[in-house]
This record gives structure tokens, sequence and C-alpha cells, in this order.
């Protein structure tokens, strides 16, 4: 293990503190993700959003964790228990191990901002996130429902169509940075961030991962008006929390992907350095976070066959013609 | 739709722009509980009895109210004034007087029929309760306490809600009370009403 392991990370008690420190850190930031989101939608819609609990409404993701936990936790009598019971740990468990190879600010010597420096970061990333997919179709199979079976398939034809974008948009970036090393990728964006070179790139990561991560306006997987709650309609109380928070826990693993490999990490912006790199990159990620409110608050939602022909006629070629002409240029160039 | 409006980038950037603007717009919220919109002059809420200078019940116990309420909401079961204690200047008085606010209307008829300007309507609004029983409101409740004074009839009572209930919210009023307001039928104004406004 501790081969691939960063060597100055692979102290065990080392490890285990950062873990629980992220896995603290990344729970409070979800908390206020969805406090945050709650009140820029508001805003947006005109209302003043939760204000009730505490000042501006600061407490009120304590009262809604509180409020999940003490509800009723359902399971309905057509469904797999098993299956229906394990599926939203899937989701949560894969969230949260994402973070294990986020580097959050520069490494120095004999420390990383992060609890493993993985050599094949944006590898790891990827295949973990994949499997995050198996807790929402699993979920909504076992619930043995109508809706949340639609949801479940949707959620997988989704999945499959925009990884794939997905992951042609990124293969830009590894091209030009010549490494799948997070802290490499970024270093190599120190003069120049890749989301000028790789524009298209970049957009088109921001739409795919706004549908990866199930979000307005392509959460065609939750779709409420239509799916009643997609796949996740049968559950309650703390299992539906924990969808919930696996939920904001991608939206925040996307928005650190895009700030990682579009937008310079923790690369200071005009040479500001008196704000620490940590600081930069929290910055960039709460940005990547507003988006993705302010599109949930502007568009409404995209008719399942156009999102497909989207998808695979549209972002799919557009991505693949992008990696094309980057390969293409970067191998002219040298 | 044609494939040009499938992809009209256009249009999203219009939308977000929208939304962005919005973001940092005034809310015309009014956090209600603690305060309160302005209500119309004269608006029709809960009911009150009102006194006397010299703290006599205005109520002559005639059933006029009770009568013409259209809604049956009114139940008025007189009594003679006895001359060792006198209620009310005249013979007699309301003995039992009750109003069930669930039944009522709000139409205020009873205002107009009473010939004592005894029994009125407040702008009072917030009447809720968890047992239906508790709507019934009775003599105890209706009645103007002695110490409050003897009660506004409604041409004296000032616009907005009692100071008692809470902060006015400052809000456009939905009746200038100045101008009047317009009286329109499918979008074109009739006439301009100003009479009936207080002040
Ligand atoms: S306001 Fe109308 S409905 Fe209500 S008690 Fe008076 S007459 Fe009856
Ligand atoms: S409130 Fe007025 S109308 Fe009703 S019984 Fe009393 S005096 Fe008569």
């Amino acid at each position: 293990m501790n081969a691939w392991l960063s060597p100055q990370s692979s102290l065990w008690w080392a490890v285990l503190i950062k873990c629980g420190v992220l896995l603290f850190v990344v729970i409070t930031s979800f908390a206020y993700a969805m406090l945050f989101e709650r009140k820029i939608i508001g805003w947006m819609q005109l209302r003043p959003g939760p204000n009730r609990v505490g000042p501006w409404g600061l407490l009120q993701p304590l009262v809604d964790a509180l409020k999940l936990i003490l509800k009723e936790d359902l399971t309905p009598k057509t469904a797999d228990p098993l299956i229906y019971r394990l599926a939203p740990f899937i989701s949560l468990v894969t969230a949260f191990s994402v973070y294990a190879v986020i580097p959050f600010s520069e490494p120095g010597p004999g420390n990383v901002w992060a609890v493993g420096d993985v050599n094949a970061g944006i590898l790891v990333i990827l295949a973990i996130t994949s499997i995050g997919v198996y807790g929402i179709s699993l979920g909504g199979w076992a619930s043995g429902s109508k809706y949340p079976l639609l949801g479940s398939v949707r959620s997988t034809a989704q999945m499959i169509s925009y990884e794939l974008a997905m992951a042609m948009s990124l293969i830009g970036v590894l091209i030009l940075a010549g490494t799948t090393s997070l802290v490499g990728i970024v270093n190599s964006q120190a003069k120049l961030w890749f989301f000028i070179p790789q524009f298209v790139g970049f957009i088109i990561y921001v739409v795919t991962a706004v549908a990866e991560t199930n979000r307005a306006p392509f959460d065609l997987v939750e779709a409420d008006a239509e799916l009643v709650g997609g796949f996740n309609t049968e559950y309650s109380g703390l299992r539906f929390g924990l969808f919930f928070i696996a939920e904001y826990i991608n939206m925040l693993t996307v928005s650190c992907i895009a700030t990682l490999l579009f937008l310079g990490g923790w690369n200071a912006v005009g040479g500001l350095t008196m704000i620490p790199g940590i600081g930069w990159f929290l910055l960039k990620v709460a940005f990547f976070m507003f988006v993705y409110i302010w599109l949930r608050a502007t568009f409404p939602r995209i008719r399942y066959d156009r999102l497909m022909a989207f998808g695979w006629k549209v972002l799919l070629p557009v991505a693949t013609l992008n990696l094309v002409i980057t390969a293409f240029v970067v191998a002219v160039r040298g | 739709m044609s494939r040009k409006k499938l992809y009209n980038v256009g249009a999203l950037l219009t939308g977000l722009a929208i939304t962005f603007k919005y973001m940092f717009k005034r809310k015309p919220t009014i956090q209600y509980p603690s305060r309160k919109k302005k209500h119309a002059p004269r608006f029709h809420g809960l009911h009150e009895l009102r006194r006397y200078g010299d703290g006599k019940e205005r109520c002559i116990g005639c059933e006029l109210c009770s009568s013409v309420c259209p809604a049956n909401a009114i139940t008025v079961i007189g009594a003679e004034n006895s001359p060792g204690d006198r209620r009310s200047p005249g013979e007699r008085y309301a003995a039992r007087y009750e109003i069930d606010e669930l039944r009522c209307i709000f139409c205020g008829m009873c205002e107009e029929a009473c010939p004592t300007d005894a029994i009125v309507l407040t702008p009072r609004f917030e009447m809720s309760d968890y047992r239906r029983g508790s709507f019934i409101y009775s003599k105890d409740r209706l009645l103007v306490p002695p110490e409050a004074g003897v009660g506004l009839a409604p041409d004296d009572r000032p616009n907005g809600i009692p100071s008692d209930l809470g902060s006015v919210a400052e809000t456009k009023s939905t009746v200038d009370t100045d101008e009047g307001y317009d009286a329109t039928w499918r979008g074109t104004i009739l006439k301009t009403q100003t009479k009936g406004l207080a002040g």
C-alpha cells in the first residue's frame, strides 16, 4: 500500500487524523452547501431563503439533519430488503472515498494536503465516482415500485452517456499536463490555467458534471414532476438523507475536479499570494458550487430524449474532436 | 423544434443573466409573524362589542344583528336591565352574546344593522386555535374590557392594524387612501373610487 501512497503521508496515524479532519470538513461543507443553495435559489426567486433558525438561518442544516434522523425509516413490502438498505451506503461511501486523493493545497516538504497523493489521482477519482451510480441504480431497482425503477433506468443510461463525454473532456487536460497526478496537473498550470487552452473541454466538463451529479437541468433521475422523486421516492428518514448527502458531496467533488483540472487548483489569481493556496482552492470550489446552483435556479428540466441526443450527438463528438485537436497540437509542437 | 433553437446558447445566457440580476433585487417578502402587512382601511376582522363612555354596554339585546346575519353566526339572548344592575342605558341588554367565528363570513352586515353601533368588526385577523369550540366567541372575549376604553367606530378606526398586534411592514398599501382605487373590468378603468376610504 505504502508504495503508491506518497511517502510523506504513510504514517498510519497521520492518515487517520487526516481522514477524520476531512470527514468533518466535507460533512460541514455539505451542510452549508445545502444552506448556500437554498439561500441563493431563494434570492434568485425573490425570496429571502431560510432565515428562521439562528442568525441568517445559519443553524438550518442542524435542524434539517435532526429532522431527517428523527423521521421513520420505511422499507416497502415489495423491496429487496438487503439491497434497498445497502444502496444509500454505496452512494455515500463512494462519494466520500474520492476525497482520499484530492489535494487541497500545495504539498510542502514532508507533508501533503491530501490523505494520499496518488500518482494516478484522476483515474482513481473517475473509477470511484463510476461506482457511485450503483447506489442510485440499485436503490431504485430494489425499491420494488415503478417510479424509482424508471429513475434508476434513467440514471444508468444518463451516466453511461455522459461519463464518456466527461472522460473525453478530461483527457485533453491530461495530454497538456502530461501526467495523471493531480498535484502534477495543478503544478503544470502555474503559468496558464487549462480552462483557456481547453475551453471547449472545460465547457463540456461543466455540462457533463451537472448530468453526472443529477442536478437540474439534468435531474432526470429525480425529476420530481414526473417521477415523484425518482430513485429515492421510497426512501425516507436517514436513508434518504444519505442519498441527499451523497448528491451534495458529489457536487463538491466535481467542483474540486474542475478546480484542479481547469482553474489551476491552489494557484493564486493575479499573484495575490497573501491568501494561502487552500483559500484559493476553496474559493474556486465555492465558485463552481455557485454555478451549479445558478444553473438549477435558471433552467427547466430537459426532456429525456433531448438529454440523450445532446449527450451522444453533441457532447461526445465535440469532446472527441477537442481531444483529437489537442493531441495533434501537442504532437506537432513537441 | 428546429435544431437552431434547441442549442440556442444566447437564450441560455440571457436566462442566466436574469436570475443573476434577480439575486440582488429587493425581496418583497414580509416576515409575517414579526411584521405584518398594512390592511385596507375598514378591514373586516374579529368582532368587538363597544361600550359607552360611562362604561355601560352599547348592546341593547335587540337581536337585529343576529337576524340580519347571512351566516347565522350570532346568538343573542336579551334580558331586562334591573334597576340595581344597569348593564346598558336601554331597557334590555344582551345576557348572552355569542358569535361563531367559523361560520362568520365577515360581511359586516351585523355592524350595519346595529342601531347602537355596538357590534363592530376590528381589523384583527389572527384567530387560529386548536379546537373548534374555541371559535365561539362569547361576551367575555367580544366586549371591550373597561380599562381598554370604549372601542372605536369603524369610521374612526385608523388605517392598518392595531398597534398591539405587532410591527407593521412599510409596504405599498393595496389601496391608496388619497388616490382611491380603480374599479376595473377586463383591464379597463371604469371609475376611480374614493368614497368610503378612511384617510
Ligand atoms: S360579519 Fe356578517 S357573517 Fe359575520 S357575524 Fe356579522 S353579519 Fe354575521
Ligand atoms: S349588537 Fe346591536 S344589533 Fe346586535 S343585539 Fe346588540 S344592539 Fe342589537
